[in-house]
């Protein structure tokens, strides 16, 4: 996979005292508070806290589509903060894949032109995109399923159409919000099965959001807690927390 | 993203919401529709006018004559310019040659028109006769030409005004076709060596003398009334006469009613004409003026290859000592009023365009409003701002493109119907069908471009308005 190996080495995810604030009125949210993180390249980190803690604004934070009120954030050496708009959105597309709690695919189209969105944006060759969507709706065993669109989908294969979409571009980092949160627990379990199996064979960062700490605990190589926007718990290896 | 995949994108999501898109796009094609409809009526009139001038041959045809005669060209009003050069040029046979000779003529040819007796096996006029080219038969007169053309330039055939042939037979104005008439006529001739010998057909001469003192009366001439010598010139003028057959009648003046020969009553080939050396009323003031016998012509009608090179021409034979005058001189008006007729058409076809592009943007709004979340997708997948917007944009442009091409043909059969409709209305008066509405190739493309360029510019708001979108806010809407 693209800058995995060269990656392995280096912290994949490296936040130094990031915070993220919103105003509303008078009011000051603090989402995200002065959260220091680092996640090895190839590393399956799971980040866990109840609902409201910051765990999906600090996946926003990484994933570029929020910007920190102070600190900073690098992404496989790439400092997110001295980004534009235009560079943010190259990070996007080459960087990292992401995957949703409700799938967030596109109804009108069949799964094989939404999982080739991503490709389209890329200016991926039409030939070059025919085999790579094919490759990655494989991995996801769902090559059957190409023409359909995703309302004739269960909500298991829906999200496996999402990750393959994700796969699609051959990213060096996963960001998964929630990505079992909308599916039954033996759909779920088969979902973390396939992540779990790109963080194996593709050498990928996986960093996993979720409030299902038994599910974090048999897929993850490490446990991240959050409270209130703030880091409670981080242990200094993967070893320390697995179980 | 690639145009093609932008194009792609674009059409998936014009056809997810067909209905309110294709009412949209219906809106343009009626807003263009309606812009062609009257922009075609525009160009249609104009051209039915500036088809109407250029059969009758005006457009292409440059008036010439000398600088002498500058007030006969001028209106009757205008200040007298009589002599205002120097040295005048003539306007005769080697000025002709000369003319002929210039870039984009086509051909030079005097207006000839002369009184002349018809006379047929029991009746006779007195009438005026006209030499008519035999271009002249594409003159639309001819169209409704009873009989038919001079067979050659040389035929001993007439055609005549229908006025004329009532003249000749009230009851029966028609039966003047193929009979044989005798066109009684003044020649001009030069004059004899010995101008006292007796001429045989009996006749006048004119002459005069140079006015120089060498040009005194010798003491012994014998002439007595008659003021020339050696150097004297001038002509006889000998009444001569020509069979000829009626081969037509027409029931319009030609060139339009607006050529001196368009005001005879009696037509002739003008090759026949020159041919038979037949005296205008203008030699006499010829001989009067001219430094030689030649025979010298009032105006010269010179063609040109188009209505286009008419200045060039114009120019050009100004410069060779000729005074000009074109139709298009004064026809430069009628073209201001067509531009300010099409300029207020198209203002108001524009209005029913400029209400469908406020749908695009109604549409386009309702767009970014309910793909909100699909807009903070692609984001997160990875489309820049730029993507977003370009995207509206050419959903906007296919709008346009289609409303466009669908208003054109709507338009174009409005122009039809229009047409029909004139057809028919002049059908029941007698007349003619006109085409008053007319497409040009140019009036589809600038319409379909037109029609790109106002939803283009309706789509600017959507798309700026989709492109700033927050992609975390737009990933949450439900």
């Amino acid at each position: 996979m693209v800058g995995a190996d060269s990656a392995a080495v280096q912290p994949a995810i490296l936040t130094r005292d990031v915070s993220r604030h919103y105003h509303m009125g008078p009011a000051v949210i603090r989402a995200v508070e002065e959260v220091s993180l680092e996640v090895a390249g190839g590393e399956f980190a799971a980040l866990l806290g109840p609902s409201g803690s910051g765990k999906t604004t600090l996946l926003h934070l990484l994933a570029g589509l929020d910007h920190p009120t102070s600190g900073s954030i690098q992404v496989q050496r790439q400092e997110l903060g001295g980004l534009s708009s235009e560079e943010l959105a190259r990070y996007r597309r080459h960087t990292i894949g992401m995957v949703f709690q409700s799938f967030n695919l596109i109804h009108s189209m069949e799964v094989f032109r939404n999982v080739e969105l991503p490709l389209r944006f890329s200016e991926v060759d039409r030939n070059e995109r025919r085999v790579r969507v094919e490759e990655a709706l494989e991995r996801v065993r769902l090559g059957h399923r190409r023409n359909h669109r995703p309302g004739e989908l269960s909500g298991g294969e829906q999200q496996r159409v999402a990750l393959a979409r994700a796969l699609v571009n051959r990213p060096a980092l996963l960001l998964a919000d929630e990505p079992t949160g909308n599916l039954d627990s033996r759909t779920g379990e088969e979902i973390m099965r396939l992540i779990g199996e790109c963080n194996q064979t593709l050498r990928m960062t996986v960093l996993l959001v979720t409030h299902e700490r038994a599910l974090a605990e048999r897929f993850a190589r490490r446990m991240i807690f959050m409270a209130d926007g703030r880091i409670v718990t981080q242990p200094g290896t993967a070893a320390e927390t697995t179980a | 993203m690639k145009l093609p995949d932008l194009v792609d994108l674009a059409s998936g999501n014009l056809r997810s919401s067909l209905l309110r898109n294709g009412l949209t796009t219906v809106g343009i094609s009626v807003g263009i529709a309606s812009l062609v409809a009257l922009l075609s009526l525009g160009v249609g009139l104009q051209e039915l006018a500036g088809q109407r001038l250029s059969r009758s041959g005006l457009f292409n045809t440059v008036a010439v004559s000398t600088w002498r005669d500058a007030r006969q060209m001028a209106r009757r009003d205008a200040p007298l310019v009589l002599e205002d050069r120097k040295d005048p040029r003539t306007l005769d046979e080697a000025a002709r040659r000369e003319i002929g000779q210039l870039a984009y003529v086509t051909d030079v040819e005097p207006e000839l028109r002369f009184v002349a007796e018809i006379r047929g096996q029991e009746r006779s006029t007195i009438t005026r006769v006209g030499g008519l080219p035999l271009s002249a038969r594409n003159d639309e007169a001819f169209d409704t030409l009873r009989g038919r053309f001079f067979s050659g330039p040389q035929a001993a055939e007439a055609v005549v005004q229908l006025e004329f042939a009532r003249e000749w037979n009230e009851s029966d104005p028609y039966s003047i076709l193929d009979q044989e008439v005798v066109m009684r006529y003044a020649e001009r001739q030069p004059l004899p060596a010995d101008s006292a010998e007796e001429d045989p057909g009996g006749g006048l001469e004119f002459g005069g003398l140079r006015d120089t003192p060498e040009n005194a009366r010798p003491e012994n001439d014998q002439n007595d009334g008659n003021d020339r010598d050696d150097d004297a010139y001038g002509f006889s003028v000998v009444r001569r006469q020509q069979p000829l057959r009626v081969v037509g009648i027409v029931e319009e003046e030609p060139y339009g009613g607006m050529r001196s020969v368009s005001r005879a009553e009696f037509y002739v080939p003008l090759p026949l004409a020159e041919r038979l050396g037949i005296m205008e009323s203008s030699d006499l003031r010829g001989t009067v003026r001219a430094g030689s016998n030649q025979k010298t012509y009032d105006r010269l009608m010179v063609s040109v290859s188009s209505p286009g090179r008419v200045m060039e021409v114009q120019q050009a034979i100004g410069r060779l000592g000729f005074r000009t005058y074109s139709i298009l001189d004064a026809t430069r008006s009628l073209q201001r009023f067509f531009v300010i007729l099409d300029l207020f058409l198209g203002i108001f076809g524009s209005m029913a365009l400029a209400v469908a592009s406020l749908g695009i943007v109604n549409t386009l709004v309702m767009a970014v409003m309910e793909r909100r979340r699909e807009i903070g997708i692609m984001k997160a997948l990875g489309a820049s701002d730029r993507d977003i917007q370009k995207l509206f944009f050419v959903e906007a442009g296919v709008m346009g493109m289609l409303g466009g091409v669908a208003g054109v043909a709507l338009g174009w059969a409005i122009g039809r119907g229009i047409n029909a409709g004139t057809a028919y209305y002049l059908a029941q008066r007698d007349f003619p069908p006109e085409t008053v509405s007319s497409v040009p190739p140019w009036l589809f493309a600038a319409a379909i471009g037109f029609a790109i360029v106002v939803s283009l510019l309706a789509g600017l708001y959507p798309a700026s308005r989709a492109a700033r979108l927050d992609p975390v806010q737009a990933i949450r809407y439900e």
